[in-house]
C-alpha cells in the first residue's frame, strides 16, 4: 500500500503540489489524471524519492520515503517521463546494470533481465546500443527497467507519450498484464488511456485533487440523476426564485446569462422536466430550451481541470451536487462566483 | 556503489575520454622523462612529475566535466536517485571510477624510476613517494572537478569552471605573496574568509541560526585574538592561506625529497571535504 499524506511542494513561491493525500491499495491500477503542469510528475518524483517534499510524507509499505529511503525504494520500479537511459550502453548491459543497482540477488539477475526483456519484447534488441534505438524502443527499455525484478509497486509517468497507436495498444496491454499481480500507479493527461486500464482515478488540478473514484463510478455519478440544462427568458433572480420553490431540485448553477436569458444547469435526483415546465409556465417565464445534460467523463475532466476557477468550481459542484443532500451549499457558492465572473466580463 | 563504479569505468573506456586521459598523461610523462631524466641526466623522476603538473590542469577538467553534469542533463540521475542506493554511494562510485582512470597512467609512470635504475643511480624511495603525492594531488583535483560538475548541467561550464579553480590552486603560492602582511590587513582578510565560510554554511544548511552561530564563534575568536595578541596578526593571512597550498605540499616531495605527512593529510582531507560537499549539493537539489 502506498499512502500519500498532505504532500506540499513549493517551487519558489508556486505550489506545484498542494495538500495532496491519497492511498493506493494493493493490486490496484491507479491513475493520476491531469493536464500538463497539474503536478503529476512532481508527485511521482516525490513518491519515488527523487525530489523531497516541502511538507507531508509518502509511506510505501509503511516505509517513509524520507526516513527509510532505501527500504522504500526497494519496493518501487519507476519509469520517469523521460526514460533514464545511458545512450552509450547496449540494452542488455543497461538492464544488467539496473539489476545490480536495484540489488537483485546475484544468481537471479540474468533470469530477471531476460524476463523483463521478454515482457517488453526486447529480446532481439538486447545487443543494440540504446543511442541508436527509436523512441518506441527506448520507452520499452525504460519500462523494462521499471519492471525489472518485479517490484511490488510500479510507477509509470506517461508511459505512452510519443508512441505510435500500435505501440500504445501494446504498452496498455502490457500494463493490464502486469496489473494482474502488481500494484501500478500510472499518470497521463489522456483520459481514454486512464479509462482503458485503471481501476481508480485521481483527477489533479493545480496540484490539488479534484475528484477520485473508479472511472465508471465517476461517469455514473455525472451522467445519472437528471441533470438538466435549461435556457429561460428571465433574469437570474427571477429564475432562481422559481427553482427555489421546486421540490426535487437539489441545486443549480448558472452557466451563462445574457441581458434577457439565462442558461442553468439543474441537479436533481428524479425526473423533474414536467415540474420545471409547469413552474416556469406559472411564473410566465418562457422556457426556450430544456434538455437532459449527459456529461461524458471527457467533458467533466476538461471542466474539472479548466484553468478558469469558475468553470472548474462549477464542474466540481456538479460532481458533488449529484449526490443528494451532501453539500447543499456548494452550488450556491459557485453560482455567486459565476455571476460575479460574468459581471466582470460585461 | 559497485554497480555505478563498474558502469562508470566501462563508460570511460567505451568513449574516448578514458583512453585520451591515459594516453595524454602517459605521453607527456614520457616526453619529459626522456628530456629530463634520460637526456639531461637528472636522477630524480620526481622532477619530471613536477614539470608535468600543468598537464593535469587541462586533463582533469576533461575527465570530470561529464561526471555529474551529464547525469542531470540526460535525466539518468532519476534512475540513480530512485534506486535503493544512497547519494553517498552514487557520488563515491563515480569518484572512485575517475580515480581508477587517474591511477592507470600513474601505474605506467611507476616504471620510470626502474628505467633510471637500469641506467645508473636511482632514488627509488623518493621517486615513489613523489608518485604517490602526484596521484593524491590528481585525486584532489578530480574531487574539485566532481564538485563543480555537480553544480551545473552543462559540461562546458563544468570544464571551464574546474579549469579556473585548478588554475587558481596552481598559482596559489604566487597569489598569496600579494596579500597584505600588516596586522589590520590580515584581520580584514580573515573576516572576508569568515564571511565566505558563513555564506557556504548558509547555502548548505539553509538555516540562518547555524550560520549566525558559525559567524559569532569565528568573530569572537578573531576579536579575542585581536585584543590579546595583536602582534601575531602580522603576516597571519598569507601564513594561513599558504598552508593550504597544494603545490607547496607536492614540492616537499618532488624538490626537497621529504615524505611530507602533513601534505598527505592535506590532500586526503581536501578530497573528503569536496566529496562530502558534492553529496550535499546533490541532496540539497532535491529540496529546491
Amino acid at each position: 500500500m502506498i499512502e500519500v499524506k498532505d504532500l506540499v511542494k513549493l517551487y519558489g513561491g508556486r505550489r506545484a503540489v498542494d495538500r495532496l493525500s491519497f492511498t493506493v491499495e494493493d493490486g490496484q491500477i491507479f491513475g493520476l489524471l491531469g493536464p500538463n503542469g497539474a503536478g503529476k510528475s512532481t508527485t511521482m518524483n516525490i513518491m519515488t524519492g527523487y525530489l523531497a517534499a516541502t511538507e507531508g510524507d509518502v509511506l510505501i509499505e509503511g516505509h517513509s520515503i524520507l526516513n527509510e529511503p532505501e527500504a522504500a525504494k526497494a519496493c518501487l520500479g519507476y519509469l520517469p517521463e523521460l526514460p533514464p537511459l545511458y545512450t552509450d550502453m547496449t540494452v542488455g548491459e543497461y538492464l544488467r546494470f539496473c539489476a545490480e543497482l536495484k540489488k537483485l540477488p546475484k544468481n537471479d539477475r540474468e533470469a530477471l533481465v531476460s524476463q523483463a526483456m521478454e515482457l517488453t519484447h526486447l529480446e532481439e534488441q538486447a545487443g543494440r546500443v540504446i543511442g541508436n534505438l527509436s523512441k518506441g524502443y527506448r520507452q520499452r527499455v525504460g519500462l523494462a527497467q521499471a519492471i525489472l525484478g518485479f517490484p511490488k509497486f510500479i510507477i509509470l509517468d506517461e508511459p505512452t507519450v510519443g508512441l505510435d497507436p500500435k505501440q500504445v495498444v501494446e504498452i496498455r496491454e502490457m500494463i493490464r498484464q502486469l496489473g494482474k499481480d502488481h500494484t501500478i500507479l500510472i499518470s497521463s493527461h489522456i483520459l481514454s488511456e486512464i479509462r482503458a486500464v485503471c481501476d481508480k482515478v485521481l483527477i489533479l488540478r493545480h496540484g490539488q485533487a479534484v475528484a477520485c473514484g473508479a472511472p465508471a463510478e465517476l461517469e455514473a455519478k455525472l451522467s445519472s440523476s437528471g441533470n438538466l440544462e435549461l435556457v429561460v427568458r428571465a433574469g437570474v433572480q427571477a429564475a432562481e426564485a422559481v427553482l427555489q420553490k421546486l421540490p426535487g431540485v437539489n441545486g443549480w448553477t448558472v452557466l451563462e446569462c445574457t441581458t434577457d436569458t439565462v442558461r442553468l444547469s439543474i441537479a436533481s435526483d428524479r425526473d423533474v422536466r414536467e415540474d420545471v415546465f409547469f413552474a416556469f409556465a406559472a411564473a410566465r417565464l418562457p422556457i426556450l430550451e430544456l434538455r437532459p445534460r449527459t456529461a461524458t467523463l471527457e467533458q467533466v475532466f476538461l471542466d474539472l481541470t479548466d484553468d478558469n476557477d469558475a468553470v472548474a468550481g462549477r464542474a466540481a459542484a456538479l460532481l458533488g451536487g449529484s449526490v443528494p443532500a451532501e453539500q447543499p451549499a456548494a452550488p450556491e457558492e459557485t453560482e455567486e462566483k459565476e455571476v460575479s465572473g460574468d459581471e466582470s466580463d460585461l | 556503489m559497485k554497480a555505478i563504479y563498474k558502469r562508470e569505468v566501462r563508460s570511460y573506456f567505451n568513449s574516448m575520454t578514458g583512453w585520451m586521459f591515459v594516453a595524454a598523461l602517459t605521453a607527456f610523462t614520457g616526453i619529459y622523462f626522456m628530456a629530463r631524466n634520460l637526456f639531461y641526466g637528472d636522477p630524480y623522476f620526481a622532477s619530471t612529475l613536477n614539470s608535468i603538473l600543468f598537464v593535469l590542469l587541462v586533463l582533469v577538467p576533461i575527465l570530470t566535466m561529464r561526471s555529474m553534469a551529464e547525469e542531470r542533463r540526460s535525466r539518468t540521475d532519476q534512475l540513480l536517485l530512485t534506486s535503493p542506493v544512497s547519494v553517498t554511494s552514487v557520488v563515491l562510485g563515480k569518484y572512485f571510477a575517475m580515480v581508477t582512470v587517474m591511477a592507470m597512467p600513474v601505474v605506467i609512470a611507476c616504471l620510470c624510476p626502474l628505467i633510471i635504475k637500469l641506467n645508473g643511480t636511482a632514488f627509488l624511495k623518493a621517486d615513489y613517494a613523489a608518485i604517490l603525492a602526484f596521484f593524491l594531488l590528481g585525486c584532489g583535483e578530480i574531487a574539485v572537478g566532481l564538485l563543480i560538475s555537480a553544480l551545473t548541467e552543462s559540461q562546458v561550464l563544468s570544464a571551464v569552471g574546474t579549469f579556473g579553480v585548478l588554475l587558481l590552486l596552481y598559482l596559489w603560492d604566487g597569489l598569496v605573496d600579494y596579500l597584505p602582511t600588516t596586522a589590520a590587513g590580515s584581520l580584514t582578510g580573515l573576516l572576508v574568509l569568515l564571511a565566505l565560510v558563513c555564506f557556504l554554511v548558509n547555502a548548505f544548511s539553509n538555516n540562518w541560526k547555524v550560520t549566525l552561530g558559525v559567524f559569532l564563534v569565528g568573530a569572537i575568536a578573531l576579536a579575542c585574538g585581536w585584543v590579546f595578541a595583536q602582534n601575531s596578526f602580522a603576516g597571519l593571512l598569507p601564513d594561513v592561506l599558504g598552508r593550504f597550498s597544494l603545490l607547496a605540499a607536492f614540492n616537499s616531495f618532488s624538490v626537497d625529497h621529504v615524505f611530507d605527512v602533513r601534505g598527505i593529510l592535506l590532500y586526503l582531507s581536501l578530497i573528503a571535504l569536496l566529496v562530502f560537499l558534492t553529496v550535499q549539493v546533490v541532496q540539497k537539489r532535491r529540496w529546491n
